[in-house]
C-alpha cells in the first residue's frame, strides 16, 4: 500500500518536473531561433526568469524522493546511467548559471556565449531524460546484485534514442506554447508557427515511440492513456490554429502529464525492469525502504505538496501578463 | 589511482566547492533582508541602495549555489550506490523533505524577489527575501542533520539480513544532538563569512572609491564588522561545545586532530608540530593542559590515544586501520581555528580605524580582499577536517568508506566526471570572480524615484 503510494507520488514529481521545466528546456532549445535580437532573447530568458528556479526544485525532489523511498532504484539508475546523468547536470549547471549571468555584462560576444549555453544547457537533458525513461521502462541488464551490467552504449539503443527525440520535441512544442502565452507581437507569431510544425514532428515521434512501448509488452491502462496523451497534443495543435494560446499550452502540459502516466502505468510494480532476467527486477517492493520511512515520507508528502502548489501558483498568478521587449531593463 | 579514491576526490572537491557558496548565499540573505527592512522602516535611500548592490553579489553567488547543489543531490547515487543503498532508509527522508521544505521555498520566493520589485506592495515584496533567508537556514539544519547521522548514528538499526541501516526512531535522527551542537556552530561560521564579504568590500570602496558613497558604506562596514565579530564569538563558544562532543561520540577524530598516539592525563594542546618521516614528533610548540581543558572541560581530563583506541575498536570492528590521517586532521583543525581567528582581528581592526570618520592605512585595501577568503577557508578546512577525521567510516562505526563505493562504476568513468566537474566548476569561478569584481567596481547603483506605471522597465531582470 505505501509502496504503492510512493510510486505514485515519484510519479507526480516527475510529472510536475517535465511540465515545468519541460517549457523552459523548450523555450532555452527555440531561444536562438525564435529571439532574433539580443533584445527578443532577452524577453525570452525573462519570460521564464522568476520560475526557472522553482521548477528545477521538482527534480531535486524526485531524485531526494526516490533515494528516500526506493534507495536501490535510486542507487541503480544513477550510478548505472553514470555517464548520461553526468551530461545531464553539466547541461543543467551551465544552464542555470547561464540564465543569471546572461545580462550582467554589456557585450555582445558574452551574452552571444550564454544564448548557446542555455541551448546546449536545455537541449542536452530535454534529450538524455528522454533517453534515462525509455531506458527504464524496456529494462537494462541488472544483475542479482541489482547493479547495472551495461555501458553508456547500451543505453543509446534505437528505441530509448527515439524516447529521446519525443522529450526534446515535447519540450520544443510545450516551450513553443509558453512563448505563445507569454509574448507579444513578432515573437508571439513565430512562437505560433514553430508550435505547428515542432508540434507535428513530436506528435509523429510520440505516437511511434507510445506504441513501439505497447508492442514490446501491452498494458492496456497505459495504451489508453498513451491514446489520450496523443488526443491532448491534437487538442493542443488545433487550440493553437484558433489563437486558443492558454488552451494549446494546457494542451502541451496535458499530453506530458499523461505521457509520463503512461511510462508510470507501464512500468507499475517495476521500478527498474532487468533485461538481464525478469527475477532480477527492482520492484516497488525489493527497492523500498521500511514502512516505517514511507509512512513519514508520506506525512511529510501530504503536508507540503499542496503548499508548494499553492505558492508555486501564485507566483505564476503575479507574472501572468505578457512580457514586452519595453520591459527588459537597460543592458548592464 | 582506483574507483574509490577518485570518488573520494571527487565528493571532496564538488562538496567543498559547493560549501564555497553556501555559507555566503545564506548569512547574505540575511543580510539584504536586513538592509531592505530597515529601508522599509525607515525610508532612507541608502539603505535601499544597499540593498540593491548587496542585492547583486548575493545573487550572482546564488545561482553558483544551486548549480553545484544539483550535483550534490545526484553523486550519492552516482558514486556512491552501495552507500546509498545501505543508509537511504534513513539518509534519503532528510534530502527529500529538505527538497520539498526549503528548497522549493527558496527558489521560488527568490524568484519573485528578483522580478517582483514592481509587482508586489513593499511589504510582500520585503517578505519574499525573509522566507528565502529563513529557508537557506531549514536547508542547513536539513542537510547538516543528514551529516549528523553519519558522525553519530542514532535512531536506527542495522538490519543483518537486508545489509542496512533501518530507521527506528525519525526524531531522534532529526533532533540528533549532534546536529543540535554543530549546527549553531556551522551557522555562526556562516555569519563570519557573510560579515566579512560585506566589510571586506564596504572597505575596499572606501580607500579605493573615497569621492563616492562614503556614508552608506560606512554603514555596511560597521554591520559587516559587527556580524562577523558576532559570528566570531558564537563560534568560539560552539566550537568549544562540539569538541567536548567529539571527545565522546568521535574520540578518534580527536586524537588525531592531536596527533595523540599514547592516552593522557593532563593532554596538552600543540599549536604547531613537525613531524619526521616515519611520523615521530620532531618539533612541536605545546600549551600545556589545553586539550584536557578542551575535550573534558577539565584542566587535568584524560584524553584517549591513537593507539588504544585503535587497539579497541579492532577489538570491537575486528582486524584493520580505524585512524584517519593524523597531519590532514591535524593541520584543517588549526588552519579552520586559525583562518577564524584571523579575520575576526581583522574586523577588529577595521572597526578600530573606522571610528569618528577616520579610515585604515593603504595596507587596509589588501587586508580587505583578502578578508572575505580567510573564513572561506576557515569552512573549509572545517570540512576537510570533520570529514577525514571520521574516516576510514563513511556511517561512523557502521560503514567503512570503501564499502560505499558504486561497485559498477569504473574508475575510468569517475575520471572522466572528475575532471568534467572540475574543469566546468574552475571556468564557472573565474566567471564568477569577474562578474563579482564588476559589480564591486561599478558600486552602488541609483534608484530611480518609483513611478508605479506597469509598462515600464522592470528593476531587476535577467
Ligand atoms: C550548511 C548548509 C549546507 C550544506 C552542508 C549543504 N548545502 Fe546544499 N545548499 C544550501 C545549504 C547547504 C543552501 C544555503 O540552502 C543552498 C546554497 C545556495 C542555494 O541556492 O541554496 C544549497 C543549495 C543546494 C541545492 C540546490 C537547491 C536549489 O536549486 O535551490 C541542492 C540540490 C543541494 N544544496 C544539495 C545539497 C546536498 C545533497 C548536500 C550534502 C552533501 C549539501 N547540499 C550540503
Ligand atoms: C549531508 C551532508 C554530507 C554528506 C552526506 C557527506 C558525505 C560524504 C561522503 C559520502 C564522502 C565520501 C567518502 C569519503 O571520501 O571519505 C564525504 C567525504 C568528504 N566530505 Fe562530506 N558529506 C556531507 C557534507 C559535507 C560538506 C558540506 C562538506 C564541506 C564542504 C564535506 C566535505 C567532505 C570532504 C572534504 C570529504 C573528503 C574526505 C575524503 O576524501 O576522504 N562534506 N562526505
Ligand atoms: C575557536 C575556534 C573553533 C573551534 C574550537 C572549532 C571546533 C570545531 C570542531 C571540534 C569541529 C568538528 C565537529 C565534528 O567533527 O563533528 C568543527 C567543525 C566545523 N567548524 Fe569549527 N571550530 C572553530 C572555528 C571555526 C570557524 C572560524 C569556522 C568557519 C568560519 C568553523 C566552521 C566549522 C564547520 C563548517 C565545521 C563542520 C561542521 C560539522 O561538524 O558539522 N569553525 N569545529
Amino acid at each position: 500500500m505505501l509502496h504503492d503510494i510512493w510510486f505514485l507520488l515519484i510519479a507526480v514529481l516527475w510529472i510536475g518536473y517535465f511540465v515545468l521545466e519541460g517549457f523552459d528546456f523548450g523555450l532555452g532549445i527555440l531561444l536562438p531561433f525564435l529571439g532574433r535580437t539580443d533584445r527578443e532573447r532577452r524577453v525570452l530568458i525573462n519570460a521564464i526568469g522568476p520560475v526557472w528556479d522553482g521548477n528545477e526544485v521538482w527534480v531535486l525532489v524526485a531524485g531526494g524522493a526516490t533515494f528516500a523511498a526506493f534507495p536501490n532504484w535510486y542507487a541503480t539508475l544513477f550510478s548505472g546511467f553514470y555517464l548520461a546523468l553526468f551530461l545531464i547536470l553539466a547541461g543543467l549547471i551551465i544552464r542555470g548559471v547561464a540564465f543569471e549571468y546572461h545580462s550582467k555584462r554589456d557585450s555582445a560576444t558574452w551574452r552571444k556565449g550564454w544564448d548557446w549555453a542555455i541551448f546546449f544547457g536545455s537541449a542536452v537533458p530535454a534529450l538524455l531524460w528522454g533517453v534515462a525513461f525509455a531506458n527504464i521502462v524496456a529494462g537494462v541488464p541488472i544483475d542479482k546484485n541489482m547493479e547495472f551490467t551495461g555501458n553508456l552504449l547500451t543505453l543509446l539503443n534505437p528505441f530509448a534514442l527515439l524516447g529521446g527525440v519525443v522529450t526534446l520535441t515535447l519540450f520544443m512544442t510545450h516551450g513553443a506554447a509558453y512563448i505563445a502565452l507569454k509574448t507579444e507581437g513578432d515573437l508571439r507569431e513565430r512562437a505560433n508557427k514553430a508550435l505547428v510544425v515542432i508540434g507535428l514532428v513530436a506528435a509523429l515521434a510520440a505516437v511511434v515511440f507510445l506504441a513501439w512501448t505497447q508492442i514490446q509488452s501491452l498494458v492496456v491502462v497505459s495504451a489508453v492513456v498513451s491514446v489520450l496523451a496523443a488526443l491532448a497534443l491534437v487538442g493542443a495543435l488545433l487550440a493553437n490554429l484558433l489563437k486558443r494560446e492558454g488552451w494549446a499550452f494546457v494542451g502541451t502540459a496535458l499530453t506530458i502529464a499523461l505521457a509520463v502516466v503512461a511510462l508510470f502505468l507501464h512500468l507499475y510494480p517495476n521500478v527498474m525492469p532487468s533485461s538481464t532476467n525478469s527475477a532480477f527486477n527492482l520492484t516497488i517492493t525489493n527497492a523500498s525502504s521500511t514502512d516505517l520511512t514511507l509512512l513519514i515520507m508520506t506525512i511529510v508528502a501530504v503536508v507540503f505538496t499542496p503548499l508548494v502548489l499553492l505558492y508555486q501558483g501564485w507566483t505564476y498568478w503575479i507574472f501572468r501578463k505578457r512580457i514586452s521587449a519595453d520591459r527588459i531593463p537597460e543592458a548592464s | 589511482m582506483d574507483a574509490l579514491d577518485l570518488a573520494r576526490w571527487q565528493f571532496a572537491i564538488t562538496t567543498v566547492y559547493h560549501f564555497l557558496f553556501v555559507p555566503l548565499t545564506i548569512s547574505l540573505a540575511f543580510i539584504v533582508a536586513g538592509f531592505q527592512t530597515v529601508w522599509y522602516r525607515s525610508g532612507d535611500e541608502k539603505y535601499l541602495r544597499l540593498t540593491r548592490f548587496y542585492g547583486q553579489l548575493f545573487l550572482i553567488n546564488f545561482a553558483m549555489g544551486v548549480v553545484t547543489g544539483i550535483v550534490q543531490e545526484f553523486q550519492f547515487g552516482m558514486n556512491w550506490s552501495d552507500y546509498s543503498r545501505f543508509v537511504g532508509d534513513i539518509f534519503g527522508a532528510p534530502l527529500a523533505i529538505e527538497g520539498l521544505l526549503a528548497f522549493f521555498l527558496e527558489s521560488t520566493f527568490l524568484g519573485v524577489w528578483i522580478f517582483g520589485w514592481d509587482k508586489l506592495s513593499k511589504k510582500v515584496h520585503l517578505a519574499t527575501i525573509w522566507i528565502t533567508a529563513i529557508a537557506t537556514a531549514i536547508s542547513a539544519y536539513i542537510i547538516l542533520a543528514a551529516n549528523a547521522w553519519m558522525q553519530h548514528p542514532v535512531g536506527s538499526t542495522i538490519n543483518q539480513v537486508a545489509g542496512r541501516a533501518e530507521l527506528k526512531d525519525f526524531f531522534a535522527v532529526v533532533l540528533n544532538p549532534t546536529v543540535l551542537l554543530t549546527y549553531p556552530h556551522v551557522i555562526a561560521g556562516v555569519f563570519m563569512t557573510g560579515g566579512a564579504f560585506v566589510l571586506g568590500i564596504a572597505v575596499w570602496r572606501l580607500l579605493r572609491r573615497p569621492a563616492e558613497d562614503q556614508a552608506p558604506f560606512r554603514t555596511a562596514a560597521r554591520v559587516g564588522a559587527s556580524v562577523l565579530l558576532v559570528g566570531s564569538l558564537f563560534v568560539l563558544i560552539s566550537g568549544d561545545v562540539v569538541g567536548k562532543s567529539i571527545a565522546t561520540d568521535q574520540p578518534m577524530k580527536l586524537a588525531a586532530a592531536e596527533g595523540l598516539h599514547q592516552t593522557a592525563q593532563p593532554a596538552s594542546f600543540s599549536v604547531f608540530t613537525v613531524w619526521d618521516a616515519d611520523g615521530k614528533e620532531a618539533f612541536s610548540v605545546k600549551i600545556p593542559n589545553l586539550l584536557s581543558f578542551l575535550a573534558t572541560g577539565d584542566l587535568n581530563g584524560k584524553v584517549a590515544g591513537i593507539d588504544d583506541l585503535q587497539a579497541q575498536y579492532a577489538a570491537i570492528y575486528g582486524a584493520g586501520d580505524y585512524a584517519p590521517s593524523v597531519p590532514v586532521t591535524f593541520w584543517s583543525f588549526r588552519l579552520m581555528i586559525g583562518a577564524g581567528i584571523l579575520a575576526a582581528l581583522a574586523a577588529l581592526w577595521f572597526l578600530w580605524r573606522l571610528r569618528k570618520n577616520g579610515l585604515p592605512g593603504r595596507g587596509g585595501v589588501a587586508i580587505a580582499v583578502l578578508l572575505p577568503f580567510l573564513p572561506l577557508a576557515a569552512n573549509s578546512f572545517a570540512w576537510i577536517f570533520t570529514e577525514m577525521g571520521r574516516q576510514p567510516w563513511i556511517v561512523f562505526g557502521q560503514q567503512l568508506t570503501s564499502n560505499g563505493v558504486s561497485p559498477g562504476v569504473s574508475s575510468w568513468e569517475v575520471a572522466i566526471t572528475l575532471v568534467g566537474f572540475t574543469l566546468l566548476y574552475g571556468g564557472l569561478a573565474v566567471v564568477e570572480m569577474g562578474l563579482l569584481r564588476k559589480q564591486i567596481r561599478a558600486g552602488l547603483p541609483a534608484v530611480a524615484a518609483s513611478d508605479e506605471a506597469d509598462d515600464r522597465p522592470m528593476t531587476i531582470g535577467y
